[in-house]
């Protein structure tokens, strides 16, 4: 009934975004998936937030150490750099920041709309795979590309120092393309 | 050139900044995106929304299924936008009843329509009037609490078997409300009463009947994989169903939903039991069945007893590239005493509203309403949500469509046709509740909204529930005058 349409693996790259010619990993689903309690927190099992020897230790006062340039490119194509603790989504880092990026769900993957673009592959490929639910949001996020990438899932690790990601061209997308209603 | 230019942006903007009354009708999520991005574009934009009901989000409270508490989390979200002080949310008042379009469109510079699709498609085939057949919309009203159908008689307890009809996301909803142990719905948000006539359910089989195949199901990955996760729950999918044709495989080739709902689809066929226990329950994917008639019980008049399918078959393609299905000839019948039509919502007009009905949509371009000739767009009128582009997408989707009609909004705006006309001064938010006044409308507001959504935690707290709706139209009501 409310499948979205269908989307096209690619062809929404947006500009700068360098033409990845891998195929999208896709990780075999799983059956079962445990089910998630209503006082769970909101993000996700598994997902703890990552940790380096640089947090709690001598190093921990130095602040920059634990901390990640990120750039977003939003949809014109506007850049705005940040800085990103270590251990924390994109989602609330782009919030803390003022960067529009949507996050209905608050980040307990059910929405799709705090969907982002890895803007290159290496950085694409150090980050974990998609779970298979991130993957069954990604499904139906907008503009969905080789790279893209919820944001509330990708956490700040050190080695992703540099990210650049990008905010997907949506609008352009649903008006160009129209909306053809299916019967449900 | 450019003082060409600033001299618009002047204009326009005194425009706007004095006198620009907005009026969405609908509070689901066409009509907050809707509010969200015009109080965003517009600085002086004054926003009111308008819904039938005492109780805002439309089908997030009414439709999303109780046993999906993330997805109404965006809930927060509408609630920051009607706590913004340009914004008004004010329910019990219904377009077509308490106001009409007409007089809307006398108070407001920009009438924004997001109300939704709250009608059904309908099979047309004999005995859909039957006792036992209801459509989706109705089941799911039911549950979650809707106040026009908390009184709902359903009968779960003469039948152990239930048929869907549809394989879209709605479909798997209900099946699976009908299917999940009662005592995990029961920390939900799900009506009480619902969840009475659920303990007490003689359901135990489920059959989800599809036209098309496994390759075509509508419905996404993750409903999917949640319903076949339910505990101790018999699965049966045929092999047979499974074999892909060359089409099949090139509708799947570019469609990643498809594919992965399909991969799902084999595994749980491959995986499951070869047969289901003693009093486990079952659920049935049927695929390649088409509704001929509905068959009426002999004992119980009046009641169904059972559908009879025309087996189909795919062939050729449809506009859209989609293989069609069709009847092969062969009949099959299927016993049940309950049936839950999911094969699509549809909105309704109201007076003075074009309106497409084939399509069950308001004719539109990017969000402007058309005159019912299509000539040209219809002055202040605008369209968002499932009411402009029919009933499919997710809650998301309307946020991007949200974007196009206000897009369609400003362009206008700039073009200076909406604050330019005669009566550029408009009544607005006075001339509104003025007029509801004179007809004695209880108006809800959003502070009375708070009280309702208040009790309704604080009853739920007592159950161990999120909350414990309030299902009638008078409990809701008399909440807010407390
Ligand atoms: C059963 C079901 C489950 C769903 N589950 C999900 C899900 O899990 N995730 C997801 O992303 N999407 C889900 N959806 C889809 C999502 O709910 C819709 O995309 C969305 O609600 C459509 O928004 P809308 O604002 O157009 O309509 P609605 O949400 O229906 O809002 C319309 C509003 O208009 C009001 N109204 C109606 N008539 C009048 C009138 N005459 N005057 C004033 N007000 C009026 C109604 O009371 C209602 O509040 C589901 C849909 C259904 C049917
Ligand atoms: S915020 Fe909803 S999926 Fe990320």
């Amino acid at each position: 009934m409310f499948t979205c349409k269908s989307l096209q693996l690619g062809a929404q790259a947006i500009k700068g975004l360098s033409k990845a010619s891998r195929i999208l990993k896709s990780t075999s689903p799983a059956l079962i998936t445990p089910r998630k309690s209503y006082v769970q927190n909101l993000r996700l099992p598994g997902r703890e937030p990552f940790s380096t020897t640089a947090t709690g230790n001598a190093e921990a006062g130095n602040e920059e150490k634990q901390k990640i340039t990120v750039t977003f490119v939003d949809k014109d194509g506007e850049e705005k750099q940040i800085k990103v603790p270590i251990g924390m989504s994109m989602l609330e880092a782009a919030h803390q920041n003022g960067i529009e990026l949507e996050g209905a769900c608050e980040g307990s993957l059910a929405c799709s709309t705090c969907h982002v673009i890895v803007m290159d592959v290496e950085h694409y490929n150090k980050l974990e795979d998609p779970t298979d639910e991130e993957n069954d949001m990604l499904d139906l996020a907008f503009g969905l590309t080789e790279t893209s990438r919820l944001g509330c899932q990708v956490i700040a690790r050190p080695e992703l120092d540099g990210l650049r990601l990008a905010l997907p061209a949506a609008t352009r997308n649903f008006a160009v393309d129209g909306y053809k209603p299916k019967p449900h | 050139m450019a003082v060409f230019r600033s001299m618009i942006a002047r204009k326009f903007s005194s425009a706007t900044v004095q006198s620009l009354r907005v009026c969405v009708v609908g509070s689901g999520p066409a009509g907050f995106y809707t509010a969200e991005k015009m109080l965003k574009a517009h600085k002086g934009a004054e926003v009111d929304i308008i819904d039938r009901l005492p109780t805002p989000f439309g089908l997030v409270r009414s439709g999303v299924a109780p046993d999906h508490p993330e997805t109404k989390i965006v809930t927060n979200q509408f609630s920051r936008v009607a706590h913004n002080e340009r914004c008004s949310f004010f329910g019990n008042v219904s377009l077509g009843s308490s106001i009409s379009l007409h007089e809307l469109r006398q108070i407001y510079n920009v009438v924004v329509l997001a109300y939704g699709a709250e009608s059904d498609r309908v099979l047309g085939i004999p005995g859909e009037d039957l006792k036992g057949v209801h459509s989706a919309r109705e089941f799911v009203w039911w549950y979650n609490g809707h106040p026009d159908f908390s009184k709902l008689t359903l009968d779960l307890e003469s039948t152990d078997t239930a048929v869907v009809l549809g394989q879209g996301n709605v479909a798997l909803d209900v099946a699976r409300i009908l299917l999940r142990p009662p005592t995990e719905l029961a920390i939900t948000d799900i009506a009480s009463h619902a969840l009475a006539a659920l303990r007490t359910s003689s359901i135990r089989k489920v059959y989800l009947v599809g036209r098309r195949g496994p390759v075509q199901a509508a419905c996404t990955a993750k409903e999917l994989r949640e319903i076949l996760a339910i505990k101790d729950l018999y699965i049966n999918i045929k092999e047979a169903d499974l074999l892909k044709t060359s089409a099949d495989e090139e509708e799947m080739k570019n469609n990643r939903i498809r594919k992965r709902v399909f991969e799902l689809l084999s595994k749980a066929s491959s995986s499951g039991a070869p047969h289901p226990s003693s009093g486990q329950r079952e659920l049935h994917f049927t695929f390649f069945r088409k509704p001929d008639k509905f068959l009426e019980s002999d004992d119980r008049s009046g009641h169904v007893a059972g559908l009879q399918f025309e087996k189909t078959t795919l062939e050729g393609r449809d506009g859209s590239g989609n293989q069609i299905a069709v009847g092969t000839g062969q009949h099959e019948d299927l016993n049940c005493g309950l049936v839950l039509k999911s094969i699509g919502y549809k909105s309704t007009p109201v007076n003075g509203l074009p309106f497409n009905h084939s399509k069950g949509v308001v004719p539109n371009i990017r969000g402007r309403v058309l005159s019912s000739d299509l000539a040209q767009p219809e002055d202040g009128l605008y369209v968002c949500g499932w009411l402009k582009r029919g009933p499919t997408g997710i809650i998301a989707t309307n946020l991007y469509d949200a974007e196009e009609t206000v897009a369609s909004i400003s362009e206008d705006l700039e073009k200076g046709e909406l604050t330019s006309t005669s009566s550029s001064t408009k009544a607005g938010r006075e001339g509104l509740l003025q007029l509801l006044e004179s007809r004695k409308v209880q108006v809800v507001t959003f502070s009375d909204w708070e009280k309702i959504d208040s009790e309704e935690k604080r009853l739920g707290s007592l159950k161990g529930k999120p909350r414990e709706k309030l299902t009638t139209w008078k409990d809701l009501l008399e909440v807010t005058t407390k």
